[in-house]
């Protein structure tokens, strides 16, 4: 494997469902070059460094409030279609 | 004995229990709905969007739609990536609006056979983002993330942030699989890129 070959299944080293053969060609590359161990070392930082960031929660009080006018929505919404029920 | 069902099966399970109730008028499992998946929805939207007003507002008009469309949700896929897909298309509604001079699609930036290439071969300090305080470390990313095509950070969103499969997010996006793995390779290279700058050990210090 060289290593156009790595950065092409680099997406799959991280999918769980990634064959143990793929995987282990992966590594004896990465074993050997420097450079492709860096990128796969930085690019799964780069994920877990956006999977924590909590720049991206939806605030408690914010979440009642959308939760609250939605709800009234629909409920206004059910009314109309059904004037009778 | 009841047959055990994986987490995955249950959430199926009790997401299409919870539409049947609805469908028949219980407003307060449409709640339960919007409480199982609400915060995902924002996250989601805020990623694509970049702004907070939008993505509350995408929450809203998200979960509104899906109560009139109910009905039209036939349950072959999951409730989740039916879901996700009109999050999605809200989402990229209002970057639309945002930038009107614009057109923005998931097509948008389809790059020419050029493949992405790694430049920034410097490994990075443990734990790099602790060497900066919050609101830092909150502009770095923002500012990493607002660089991509708004069509690289929604396969980005779904698949790295919120955990969809390739599969599931092919589904959500209307893409094919090899379309999202080529995307995804893309945003992931790009965002290691950008960040590299702030979290690579700095030179003349070699770890070991
Ligand atoms: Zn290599």
């Amino acid at each position: 494997m060289n290593c156009t070959e790595f950065l092409a299944n680099l997406t799959d080293y991280f999918d769980t469902k990634t064959a143990a053969a793929l995987r282990s060609e992966l590594e004896r590359h990465m074993a050997g070059c420097s450079h492709c161990h860096v990128t796969l070392n930085t690019t799964r930082q780069t994920i877990e460094i956006y999977r924590n960031d909590e720049l991206y929660e939806l605030p408690e009080s914010i979440r009642t409030q959308l939760q609250q006018a939605v709800l009234a929505k629909c409920a206004a919404m059910k009314k109309k279609k059904e004037p009778c029920a | 004995m009841a047959t055990t069902l994986t987490p995955d099966e249950n959430a199926l399970h009790s997401d299409l229990l919870l539409i049947e109730k609805v469908k028949a008028g219980d407003l307060s499992a449409f709640e339960q709905l919007m409480r199982q998946y609400d915060r995902q929805i924002f996250r989601i939207a805020l990623h694509i969007t970049q702004n907070r007003e939008d993505a509350e507002d995408i929450v809203q008009d998200t979960f509104l739609k899906v109560f009139q469309k109910l009905d039209q949700f036939q349950g072959n896929s999951k409730f989740y990536t039916w879901l996700v897909r009109i999050a999605v298309n809200e989402s990229l509604m209002r970057l639309r609006k945002r930038r009107s001079q614009k057109t923005v699609s998931m097509d948008e930036e389809i790059q020419t056979e050029e493949g992405p290439i790694p430049r920034d071969f410097a490994d990075w300090m443990p734990n790099p983002e602790q060497n900066y305080n919050q609101s830092e470390l909150a502009d770095i990313l923002r500012r990493a993330i607002q660089g991509l095509p708004p069509g690289f950070r929604t396969v980005f969103a779904l698949r790295d942030i919120d955990g969809l499969s390739t599969e599931e997010t092919a589904q959500a996006l209307g893409l094919s699989v090899p379309a999202v793995k080529s995307r995804l390779l893309r945003a992931r290279l790009q965002l290691r890129e950008r960040l590299s700058r702030y979290f690579r050990v700095p030179t003349g210090v070699q770890p070991q």
